[in-house]
């Protein structure tokens, strides 16, 4: 993950965008994590007959070739499925700015290197007016700072997500290490704490 | 120290803390569907590791399932549910597949097979598993990445969140259900208003339901954004834990499942329970809706700019006007089934509204009851006749089926669908598909009339 993500930032200001929205579930029936940029905001991007739809903001100039998103409140809620954000930063997004997002989106975009700068909604406001006039941001996760043309704006960020996109890790790797206090656990546990699905 | 039910679920299940912050904290139990799972599987896979509990994980087939036929409805389909099976006989974990009488949908099955109880912790690949907070169990969903973590490792990663308690106070009306009751909360909170928050649902309408309505609550809590929904264990949970197939199983005897008096909450909203009337949705996120009685509202009824554009973006995907009566909306299916509404008591209702009715011409009616078991239980009722001579089609296969749309159950564009589900987002049903959310007896009203109707004009 770089420490700082530059480009162009796309102004997607409607609220509650859910995850049937960002990833239709036609693009559900996989099993690899491929492959996904292609269902990104599909009914968005693309009529039945699969035209563009020059109505969305990512399939006009300069935003196509946007890396960042401003977004409504909420955005992600919805289902669970992690391939909205496998989608995502398949078609090249690696950042998304907003008020605030779905727990189980937010937790998806973590273990994938999607940063989710967030900010008030005043701020939210005026950096969807600098998106439009389509400015260059740049996202410095480690300073938690939007700058724009020099002008900047603090966002939050918790340090455990913070650390996260800084380092990279693979969390399943990083917790088996902790195998000694998870037996610890178990072995505190009575027979009864145990379930165990018969089959 | 006085602790919320939230404070004392994490505290039980903390295994140790993180020094970025975090906490693991153990998973008691875990289910899997087709469709969250294949890639979890090969990240195990890649990284060469074994599942450390494999007893502790159910696999069910639900999704993308046919319910009209055993057979999957495509290549796609069944490559998932081969692939999860065959996942699950690699690593000996339980797999209710197509055809086995335990399989349905994961959130109607689990508490079926008596696999949910106060104090426990249940993950899984899917955002309603905050159905289990009506056993005073910490139910949440979890990105696929979480259920590799979780196969592997046995716990989360995990922070606390901050805590709500949403009191329903006074009884509600006669005629208004669960369903009602958990979409007025979601009205008043907002779609979204309990992000980063665990919810707790107390008051006197909370607890005179019965499991399968405090099921209904806790599920579509997650449309709040809340992630976990709780409801204290009490008579009535203990009376639902027995007479299931793996009851007794897990019992967690060193700890009351329920907020100490006295215990203070992040956040406290009360809703009188008796202002509650039957709910529709309108629109395209869940928190759009209206009594039955009113009207579709128009711009006049919002102030922000922003609420207004949704309005209109809203109304304009619906095919609605603003001001229109709801009761002059016209339906072209009614679906009842989905994790929110289609268990027996569910079917119980819907049917009770249908005895000697026959739905409107030229209307779709669907009825899928949400596991095989159900299925079984409604049939030995006589429901299925109740159904059937009224119109619905009866599935024979449980899933979630047009509650999301991935099997071949698809709503057209523009076609309108009064439906027990939880979600009306924009092509959720079907692309271009308009959903009116509304509870299985309003459904089944809606069927037969033929347009969204007030079900208490029914009795
Ligand atoms: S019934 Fe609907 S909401 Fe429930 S698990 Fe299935 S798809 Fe998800």
């Amino acid at each position: 993950m770089r420490k700082t993500i530059k480009g162009i930032a796309a102004p997607l200001p409607l609220a509650n965008v859910d995850t049937d929205v960002i990833m239709p579930k036609r693009f559900l029936r996989t099993i690899t994590r491929e492959g996904l940029a292609a269902g990104t905001f599909a009914d968005l991007r693309f009529y039945n007959d699969n035209s563009l739809r020059q109505d969305f903001v990512l399939n006009q100039e300069p935003w196509k070739a946007a890396n960042i998103l401003v977004v409504g409140d909420n955005f992600g809620c919805g289902s669970s499925r992690e391939h909205a954000v496998w989608g995502l930063r398949q078609m090249g997004i690696e950042a998304i700015i907003g008020t605030s997002f779905a727990g189980i989106f937010f937790d998806n975009a973590r273990k994938n290197g999607l940063a989710l700068p967030i900010i008030t909604s005043e701020k939210r406001d005026l950096l969807l007016k600098l998106s439009r006039n389509g400015k260059i941001f740049s996202v410095s996760v480690e300073n938690k700072i939007v700058d724009i043309d020099g002008q900047e704006v603090h966002f939050m960020m918790d340090d455990a997500t913070q650390t996260a996109l800084l380092e990279g890790r693979d969390d399943t790797l990083d917790s088996l290490k902790k195998s000694e206090a998870i037996d610890a656990f178990e072995n505190s546990m009575s027979l009864k704490e145990k379930v165990s699905v018969i089959k | 120290m006085t602790r919320t039910l939230y404070d004392k679920l994490v505290d039980a299940h903390k295994v140790c803390d993180l020094s970025d912050g975090d906490m693991l904290i153990y998973v008691d139990f875990h289910i899997m569907n087709e469709y969250t799972s294949p890639q979890a599987f090969s990240g195990l896979e890649t990284k060469g590791l074994k599942v450390r509990r494999p007893e502790a994980h159910l696999a069910v087939v639900d999704h993308v399932n046919a319910t009209r036929s055993v057979e999957a409805p495509d290549a796609q389909s069944k490559l998932l549910i081969d692939n999860l099976e065959s996942n699950c006989r690699k690593h000996n974990i339980a797999f209710y597949g197509l055809g086995d009488p335990r399989q349905g949908i994961e959130h109607i099955v689990v508490p079926e097979q008596g696999l949910a109880s106060p104090g426990m912790l249940i993950a899984c690949g899917d955002s309603h598993t905050t159905t289990y907070g009506a056993f005073g169990a910490l139910g949440f969903g979890i990105g696929t990445s979480e259920v590799e973590h979780v196969l592997a490792t046995q716990t989360l990663r995990y922070r606390r969140m901050k805590t709500m308690r949403v009191t329903i106070d006074g009884d509600v009306a006669p005629g208004v259900t669960a369903k009602d009751i958990i979409m007025k909360v979601v009205q008043v909170i907002g779609a979204g208003g309990a992000n980063g928050f665990a919810v707790e649902f107390a008051g006197s309408a909370i607890r005179n339901l019965e499991m399968a309505g405090r099921m209904t609550v806790c599920n579509m809590a997650v449309e709040l954004g809340a992630r976990a929904a709780l409801i204290a264990a009490d008579k009535v949970t203990q009376n639902a834990l027995s007479g299931h197939a793996h009851s007794g199983l897990f019992e967690y005897l060193s700890e009351t499942w329920e907020t100490d008096p006295g215990a203070a909450f992040d956040q406290d909203i009360t809703i009188a329970g008796g202002d509650i009337e039957p709910l529709i949705t309108w629109g395209t996120s869940p928190d759009q809706s209206v009594p039955i009685t009113g009207t579709v509202p128009s711009t006049k009824s919002f102030v922000s700019p922003k609420a207004k554009a949704g309005l209109e973006r809203a109304l304009t995907y619906m095919g609605l006007s603003a001001g229109q009566p709801i009761q002059s909306i016209t339906i072209d299916t009614a679906f009842i089934g989905s994790c929110t509404n289609s268990r027996i008591e569910d079917l119980r209702q819907a049917a009770d509204v249908l005895r000697g009715r026959k739905i409107a011409t030229g209307i779709k009616a669907i009825v899928v009851p949400g596991s095989a078991m159900t299925r079984m239980k409604a049939e030995s009722e006589g429901l299925r006749e109740i159904f059937e001579a009224a119109g619905f089609q009866w599935r024979p296969e449980a899933g979630c089926s047009m509650c999301l749309a991935m099997n071949d159950d698809v709503a057209l564009d523009g076609e309108r669908v009064a439906s027990s589900t939880n979600r009306n987002f924009e092509g959720r049903q079907g692309r271009g598909a308009r959903t009116h959310l509304m509870s299985p007896a309003m459904v089944a009203a809606a069927a037969v009339a033929g347009r969204l109707v007030d079900v208490r004009d029914f009795v």
